[in-house]
């Protein structure tokens, strides 16, 4: 029974990553670009959290009815302002500007808030949880997160696959030239996805806020999870992504069952393994 | 010439540092089909980028439709009434058939043109509207990148290379649709490598050699020779 706990809780954990990798996937599905900062901006949306919750005093979920159209609002004003710029077929450009990215947003969180590492506080959500079955106990908040991460995960699909703006998504990512000439403003669209991520952002950073402690350097590491969920799954493939997300959090579980200090090993060897077998991730997009 | 719907004045065009155009003129009346013919590389496919502003580095003078349009951005193209109907056909593979079509739509300008009548001139679409566009063979997806275009109601359609990849029959049936196509005032610009069935089709040809203008006019008015003189240049 304490190999059924382990892997459930896996499962829940999977959740969180993959709502650390689905901004990254949807960003480069749309615009083919890697955002190296992604982590980081996750770590800003908790820092933001943490400072909307201190001066209003609401519940950190609440709150993110104030952070996630803030950081919607930042993702497009990002993309607009710097990321267009960088974008061209070139995939270098990109890259190097959102490293930078991260490292300003490092030592920009460094100088606001300390490195004192932080938590917030969800109150009896937290510590509660039910009993599932004999020996495995499910706790409230990453039972929150799986579901959370199931619903946008399906809430991008719909809009990727089910309204115009999705439409629009795709057509731009197939072939920018012809969309322009259809009367798409590439720029927009790009923008669009970039806000889109950033609400995603937000509800990670949220949800990272809540479950662990974080200071201004644990981004590149929620990255790697990022990264590693959205190869699993197939890059630019959603529910691949939640998948690649679950696998990479059942992995850990049972590397941590067997001995402790093998969690992340565990997690990254998992990683190597679909790489090794299926270059291209377990559900590529068929028109890749 | 109160009716001309596109007036180009010696329009040079670049990519990097490779000049394609060198001082192309033409006048288009409203409801006008011209042919253009030339051989590869003439810059038949470039004047048409130019003018659907695809391609940045050009200098002259571009007026449609009274208004100038030299220099403003793609995006901005169909609004004004023109639509481009790719060499290659160039369709969305992730979209489906019918999300093709309405991608051309978006510009909302009115006109016959809808996904009705899109469907009333192509049945076969109707049929096939929820499949990846990519399914389709050559000739039905030349038929959604015809119809793509026509879901912006142009005024002036631009047709590259119709005929490219399709086979001989399918050809025919396409272009035995064009009058519907054209009709009701459209202008086209069409594009074609079957010299024939351009200049068949078409009131009035210009005839491209290295991006400049070797002969124009009404089919009628030369011989097979003088048309074959220009193309190849010889």
């Amino acid at each position: 029974m304490e190999w059924v706990n382990a892997i459930i809780q896996g499962i829940l954990i999977g959740g969180l990553y993959a709502l650390f990798a689905a901004g990254l996937s949807l960003i480069f599905g749309v615009m083919r670009l890697v955002n190296i900062a992604h982590g980081d901006f996750i770590v800003a949306a908790a820092y933001l959290a943490y400072v909307v919750v201190a001066a209003t005093g609401l519940h950190p979920l609440v709150s993110l009815v104030i952070i996630v159209p803030l950081s919607a609002v930042a993702g497009y004003a990002l993309q607009a302002g710097i990321l267009n710029r960088t974008i061209g077929d070139d995939l270098l450009p990109p890259l190097l500007v959102t490293f930078g990215l991260s490292v300003i947003l490092q030592n920009g969180m460094l100088e606001l808030f300390t490195a004192d590492s932080r938590k917030l506080d969800a109150g009896l959500l937290d510590i509660q949880n039910f009993n599932l079955l004999p020996g495995v106990n499910i706790g409230y908040m990453p039972l929150l997160m799986f579901v959370a991460a199931i619903i946008v995960i399906a809430g991008l699909q719909y809009i990727f696959y089910r309204t115009s703006l999705g439409r629009a998504f795709r057509a731009v990512s197939d072939d920018g030239e012809i969309a322009q000439i259809m009367g798409l403003d590439n720029r927009k669209i790009f923008a669009a996805a970039m806000a889109l991520s950033f609400g995603v952002i937000a509800i990670a950073g949220v949800f990272l806020a809540v479950r662990a402690n974080f200071d201004p350097f644990v981004g590149p590491s929620r990255l790697i999870f990022g990264f590693e969920a959205v190869i699993i799954g197939g890059l630019g493939n959603l529910w691949g992504t939640l998948v690649g997300g679950i696998i990479l959090g059942v992995a850990q579980a049972i590397g941590a069952q067997i001995d402790p200090g093998w969690q992340l090993l565990a997690g990254h060897i998992a990683f190597l393994l679909v790489l090794a077998i299926k270059p291209r991730g377990l559900f590529p997009r068929i028109d890749g | 010439m109160s009716d001309t719907i596109l007036s180009l004045t010696d329009i040079e065009a670049f990519y990097g540092d490779a000049q394609a155009l060198h001082g192309v003129s033409l006048e288009l009346a409203a409801g006008e089909t011209l042919a253009l013919i030339g051989s590869n590389g003439a810059g038949k496919t470039t004047l048409l980028k130019t003018i659907c502003g695809l391609i940045e580095r050009h200098i002259g003078a571009m007026l449609f439709d009274g208004a100038n349009i030299s220099g403003i951005s793609p995006n901005k193209i169909p609004a004004r009434g023109i639509a481009l109907v790719p060499e290659g056909r160039r369709l969305f593979p992730s979209l489906s058939v019918e999300e093709n079509l309405l991608l051309g739509g978006q510009v909302d300008r009115r006109g016959p043109w809808n996904l009705g009548a899109v469907y009333e001139l192509f049945p076969v679409l109707r049929e096939r509207q929820h499949q990846p566009s990519t399914s389709l063979s050559g000739g039905q997806q030349q038929m959604v990148a015809i119809g793509r275009a026509l879901m912006a109601n142009p005024k002036l359609l631009l047709l590259d290379e119709l005929s490219l990849g399709l086979a001989p029959v399918i050809i025919k049936d396409i272009y035995a649709l064009l009058p519907r196509i054209v009709a009701e005032g459209m202008s086209a610009i069409l594009v074609e490598q079957d010299v024939t069935r351009a200049l068949g089709f078409a009131d009035r040809f210009i005839c491209l050699q290295e991006g400049r203008v070797a002969l124009e006019g009404e089919p009628k008015a030369f011989t097979r020779e003088q048309i074959s003189q220009a193309y190849f240049g010889t």
